[in-house]
């Protein structure tokens, strides 16, 4: 039953979105608002026939109706409720219902906003159609993905009495439950922006709202993306039991790529809304975004590439590889069809100014995504042209990357620093004085310190430089508005904040990042690991920690078995925490899957992982893991989120209000401009 | 100008065919030179303390099969080759188990709970296993009558590729260099399921260690 209603959900649901699509592209192109509405209302109704496709497998799932494939294949009545309601996106087809149901759904946001935007009356203005209809063809295409080659709703016979239960790995954490949909949130929303390109594009024209449009519609996929990859390196420390949370394995790098060109992006809109520059290079990042989370889902989903999140071999690699040419070889041709429409208004007027700074920005973003790509592509290359095998690791990646990453975080602080147009080098000096003294006494203190690591020496000095200028930034306009207005300081930095959410949240954005990249820094830099294969009572010691093995025990669950060492960790004689690292063995696992038990704490996390025991439990090998500032990487992640968060928010009244103070050495003449970033 | 342009959207062409030509590759195959060259030879003691050669194996299909106690992939393998020793014995298969990185006590106890009565030698210090460019365990070589290694399984073996492989091994005369139609070394090189490999070095540890003895 649960397999006929979904199946048969998903197959309306492609027929509705194939309807959609051309109603949506005729609309376009007789603007006639009728079509145009017909097209609204299948988007809408493509979600709503997906969302009960979704909720059908989940019902099958919870209910262990084993007659539906997909259910045969990852459900199981030991596993616990939690982790059967997320082992929908435990495997392959059930990953792309869910891609299909978050693709629904900004469909049907798409559409509901568009209505607004063609209100009756008012001629139909065809771009928003044309990307409506795009966002439908994206649509069209997951929608056949699982109702033919990665059908998750197959009848099963004969009916198993019970399954295997999900990947173990994935059972193993509850980040399971937050990782994917946060990170296919974003990664899947990269196609309003792609499908707002197009329909540019296609309408031959950009209209002066759309830069506002489109860069609010890649900044929120953008901010779940972000928090995605962010909560996706903490499973992998929480979960894979190395102490790492970045390996650069393809799947990683997929959801990073697109990362880096979206951010890129949100950079270069800002260039083309103030001035009216750089349009093509605009247009070209959001399409490579949506290129990018392509090519990645095709890289790692059809075994082109080795990679430990790959599913098995899958068919499904044909049709994506169709799919991918299909929107290459389209978006190529769109450029190259309406390249003239995109020529530039303004032009650079000084190498000095903010403009030139987001240029920087840009190439160093784009040269990050190309080494990544090349890094990643590197081992099929290799075999097209030598036949030889061939692992891309850690060392090219860190090396390529980490000069590039400490430009960024250079320019996190410069940038923000610099005005538009030109600017003037008292300016600068005055801004940048005690930024840079600060820092610098910062350095001096941590080489006398002892820091030797000259990347971590210098990731320090350039972090606190860069926050000093955000610093300032803030404080300005905060000390100015207390000043004149007498509030409080809490009350003017918030009125002050509030009154250019864009600006403010852009640069918390940063700071966030600030934080995330000293916790990177210091965690690869000064990591500490020490492995030892203690006797009950031992004691041994890592740093200023010792650690004691107090027992080992086995457990039994209804899912899985497992073997816990409870551990006594303790500094100076006084205890700090009680870890009980464990491993755990799953039916559908060959080998044990360990969760390590970390103590974290802002200053230094303590790891520790069980590898073996002797089964009397008198002994237990165990790793033992010291990184510091590693918990600066989450909340660097979390602060980039309120940033982003900050900077959506709807203003109170709707319109975006103006400083109330205008900027040292800001042009006074353009206000209402200076008020948008 | 006109041509130019659209020289763009063509040069997606070139992406999309590699692509296409990346689709029919296999990520997880593992070239070795080993197919098609003489299996390294190797005198080592068995558990029952005798000595084995190699070489006295010489003329008859041998499958070496690389273990450990610790290896929990290879319980899983075991059933698979009791079965295979047993239905080809009579046609001339030998089975040698190679037990790797294990104890003679361990290896004994294991053997002895789980059945298996082809001769097993202990690897001390591991030469044999450097000289076989072992991956990980289990893994598993096919030689053949001429002593040449003709097709290697990474991961457990299954039944599938016990009788893919071995009614050749054992069909093909003395002395002939390997089974036609199945000689191609590269191409009939494949990993087994890789989720129950133990690698010796794990590039990216995906599970908290594994459970080793020491």
């Amino acid at each position: 039953m649960n397999g006929v209603v979904g199946h048969a959900a998903t197959l309306s649901a492609l027929l509705l979105a194939a309807f959609g699509a051309v109603a949506a592209y005729l609309g376009g192109l007789r603007r006639d608002a009728r079509y145009v509405t017909a097209a609204q209302r299948a988007g809408v109704g493509v979600f709503a026939l997906v969302a009960l496709a979704f909720a059908t497998m989940e019902r099958a799932l919870i209910t262990h109706d084993f007659s539906v494939s997909y259910v045969a294949q990852v459900g199981s009545r030991a596993t616990p409720l939690f982790y059967t309601v997320i082992s929908l996106w435990s495997a392959l087809e059930g990953s792309i219902l869910l891609w299909a149901l978050i693709l629904s759904v900004y469909t049907a946001l798409l559409a509901l906003w568009s209505r607004r935007h063609n209100a009756p009356g008012a001629g139909v203005d065809p771009y928003l159609p044309y990307a409506l209809g795009t966002l439908l063809c994206v649509n069209i295409f997951f929608l056949l993905l699982i109702s033919w080659p990665a059908n998750p709703f197959r009848p099963m016979s004969p009916i198993p009495p019970d399954g295997p239960g999900p990947n173990a790995l994935l059972q193993n954490s509850p980040f399971m439950g937050v990782h994917p949909p946060l990170l296919y949130t974003g990664y899947v929303g990269m196609s309003v922006p792609f499908a707002l390109a197009t329909g540019a594009l296609l309408a031959g024209r950009l209209n002066p709202d759309w830069p506002k449009l489109i860069r609010r519609w890649t900044l929120v996929p953008w901010t779940f993306l972000s928090l995605g990859i962010v909560a996706g390196a903490w499973w992998s420390y929480e979960v894979l039991g190395w102490g790492g949370y970045w390996a650069w394995d393809p799947v990683e790098n997929a959801s990073f790529m697109p990362w880096l060109t979206a951010t890129a992006f949100l950079h270069s809109v800002m260039v083309q809304e103030r001035r009216g520059m750089l349009k093509t290079w605009t247009i070209t990042l959001i399409v490579s975004t949506f290129l990018l989370t392509v090519l990645g889902t095709f890289l790692t989903r059809s075994g082109v590439l080795a990679s430990v999140h790959a599913f098995t071999q899958s068919p499904i690699g044909p049709f994506f590889l169709t799919f991918l040419g299909l929107v290459l070889l389209g978006s190529l041709t769109l450029l190259a069809w309406r390249s003239d429409a995109l020529s530039s208004e303004g032009r650079f007027d000084a190498a000095l100014s903010r403009e030139s700074a987001f240029m920087v920005n840009n190439l160093l973003f784009a040269a990050f995504a190309f080494v990544v790509l090349l890094g990643t592509m590197f081992p099929l290359i290799a075999e097209a042209a030598r036949g030889v095998k061939v692992s891309v690791g850690g060392p090219y990646f860190n090396q390529m990357s980490v000069p590039v990453a400490l430009m960024l975080v250079f320019l996190a602080g410069v940038g923000p620093a610099l005005p538009w147009r030109k600017g003037s080098l008292e300016l600068i000096r005055g801004k940048f004085r005690w930024p840079t003294i600060v820092a610098l006494a910062v350095g001096a203190a941590l080489a006398a310190a002892g820091v030797r690591a000259p990347l971590a020496w210098l990731t320090f000095v350039l972090a606190v430089f860069s926050a000093g200028l955000l610093v300032i930034e803030f404080a300005g306009p905060t000390s100015a508005r207390h000043r004149t207005t007498g509030e409080s300081w809490v009350v003017a930095l918030w009125r002050v904040c509030a009154s250019n959410r864009r600006r403010y949240g852009g640069y918390v954005v940063h700071a966030g990042i600030l934080v995330l990249a000293v916790g990177v820094a210091s965690s690869a830099t000064f990591r500490r690991e020490r492995e030892w294969t203690l006797t009950r009572g031992a004691v041994e010691q890592l740093g200023r920690y010792q650690v004691r093995l107090d027992s080992v025990w086995a457990v039994h669950e209804p899912n899985r078995d497992g073997v816990i060492a409870a551990t006594t960790v303790s500094v100076g004689g006084r205890v700090l925490a009680r870890l009980n690292p464990r491993l755990n063995y799953y039916k559908s696992a060959m080998e044990p899957i360990g969760t390590p038990a970390v103590r974290e704490s802002l200053r230094e996390d303590v790891y520790l992982v069980l590898l073996a025991y002797t089964a009397d439990g008198t002994h237990a090998t165990i790793k033992a893991i010291a990184s510091p500032l590693v918990a600066w990487i989450w909340l660097g992640g979390g602060i980039v989120g309120l940033g982003a968060l900050f900077a959506l928010w709807p203003s109170a009244g709707g319109a975006p209000r103006r400083d109330p103070m205008p900027e040292l050495g800001r042009p006074r003449s353009r206000p209402v401009s200076e008020a948008r970033v | 100008m006109k041509w130019q342009r659209w020289a763009i959207p063509a040069s997606g062409l070139p992406v999309v065919a590699f692509l296409a030509w990346g689709l029919t590759r296999d990520p997880h195959t593992i070239p070795s030179p080993l197919p098609g060259k003489p299996a390294p030879g190797f005198a080592l003691q068995t558990l029952a303390g005798d000595s084995l050669r190699l070489s006295d194996l010489k003329g008859q299909v041998v499958l070496v099969n690389f273990w450990a106690s610790w290896c929990l992939a290879c319980r899983a393998e075991h059933p698979v080759l009791i079965e295979a020793a047993k239905r080809y014995r009579d046609q001339g298969l030998r089975v040698v188990g190679v037990a790797y990185q294990d104890s003679r006590d361990d290896a004994r106890a294991w053997i002895a709970e789980r059945g298996g009565d082809w001769p097993i030698v202990l690897d001390v210090g591991s030469h044999t296993a450097i000289n076989y460019g072992l991956f990980g365990v289990p893994e598993t070589f096919f030689i053949g009558r001429d002593g040449r290694i003709l097709y290697k399984q990474i991961g457990p073996l299954d039944k599938e590729v016990i009788d893919r492989w071995v009614p050749k091994l054992l069909a093909a005369a003395p002395g002939t260099a390997g089974v036609s139609g199945t000689g191609a070394p590269a191409d009939t090189f494949a990993e087994g399921r890789s989720a129950g490999h133990v690698r010796v070095s794990p590039e990216f540890p995906t599970t908290g260690g594994t459970v080793r003895p020491k």
